[in-house]
């Protein structure tokens, strides 16, 4: 039976006034926000306790829409913010959501030192191959030979592969989804969160109106079309296997599951230590 | 052999909420439902868009896997299980 509803039942982790949100139809960011959110009901999380700690570009509205303590900073910094947070307050859960521009352009050596002190975050890092907000110019991970505002005829630069950034940077949970596999992506960000350490989760996510215009997927479904056809799950491959090529099949899993002591762990035992 | 055994089968069915006005019409739950209970409608929202409705002939056949409200990336849609046991 189908019956017309007023509001959802996830608008109560919502700042549902700001609802409908500004994303494009067919914009993946909204699916993220949603099993996310799935997660932290799931997990049943005191949102007294979780931080949400977004940089700049549409993924970095996603803080301003969750009901808790989220912020959100200057571009590339927002790993440095949550290092912060999470040191000053051991108790806090502590999310980063940002884009792959933020995340690894403009922030990317926050990125990697953050994995290599092994700092107890969880780092959501949605990837749509460009930089949506300011009009779809070559980011960072761009596949060779895609088309953007700024390579009209193709992409030369190689691009990055997120998950083998982080796994070689020392992240002890690296996995990849696309937004199409929304269950999976959910029970990936509960796994994260339940984590010790610097976990890593690299969303594909459709950008119809500057990417996929461009590259012969005008539509979010398109995308999302191709993503059903052309991605494999592999868990426990090795990341550097797992490169995003045009053309080839998108690799997907959970690729790194390890155990390593946290920079907080490491360092109350230095202070034990030294105190003695 | 199920003349003496009383056969109890249980049906799962499911409400579907639609909030019509914040659909952008994306078109992934109508895609990516399992049972395909979903198509777009006649008529507009607020914003000019054709919100989803249920197919007229499959009302009973949505089994609440939620899928939809998973993918959608407006939160305009949800579903609510109705369990009921009936005698076949």
């Amino acid at each position: 039976m189908e019956i017309e509803a007023e509001a959802n039942p996830m608008d109560k982790y919502l700042r549902a006034d700001r609802i409908p949100h500004i994303w494009c139809p067919g914009c993946g960011l909204g699916i993220v926000l949603n099993a996310f959110l799935h997660a932290i009901d799931e997990l049943k999380i005191d949102m007294d306790e979780l931080a949400i700690v977004s940089g700049i570009g549409c993924t970095g509205r996603i803080a301003g829409y969750i009901n808790c303590d989220s912020y959100h900073t200057t571009h590339g910094r927002a790993i440095p913010f949550a290092t912060g947070l999470r040191l000053a307050n051991p108790e806090m859960k502590v999310v980063v959501i940002s884009g792959d521009g933020d995340l690894f352009a403009i922030g990317g050596n926050h990125f990697i030192h953050a994995a290599r002190r092994n700092i107890d975050i969880t780092v959501i890092g949605v990837n749509n191959y460009n930089y949506g907000m300011t009009g779809g110019q070559l980011g960072p991970t761009t596949p060779l030979g895609a088309r953007t505002t700024t390579s009209p005829y193709g992409n030369v630069e190689h691009p990055f592969n997120l998950c083998h950034v982080a796994h070689a940077s020392g992240a002890v949970y690296v996995a990849r989804w696309t937004v199409l596999h929304a269950v999976r992506l959910k029970n990936s960000i509960k796994e994260a969160m339940n984590k010790n350490g610097f976990s890593f989760i690299e969303v594909i996510a459709a950008c119809p109106t500057t990417y996929g215009r461009r590259n012969k997927m005008p539509t979010g479904l398109d995308e999302m079309k191709y993503y059903r056809e052309h991605s494999i799950i592999r868990h426990g491959i090795d990341p550097s296997q797992a490169n995003i090529e045009i053309g080839k099949d998108i690799i997907v899993g959970k690729f790194i599951d390890i155990e390593k002591p946290t920079y907080s762990d490491a360092f109350e035992e230095l202070k034990k230590r030294v105190k003695k | 052999m199920n003349y003496w055994v009383e056969k109890k089968e249980k049906q799962i069915h499911a409400n579907v909420f639609i909030i019509k006005d914040r659909c952008k019409e994306c078109g992934f739950c109508i895609e990516f439902c399992p049972q395909g209970v979903l198509k777009v409608s006649e008529e507009f929202n607020s914003k000019g868009y054709h919100p989803p409705k249920l197919v007229e002939t499959e009302t009973k056949k949505c089994i609440g896997c939620g899928f939809c409200s998973m993918i959608c990336p407006d939160f305009a849609i949800f579903v609510e299980k109705e369990e009921e046991n009936e005698k076949n």
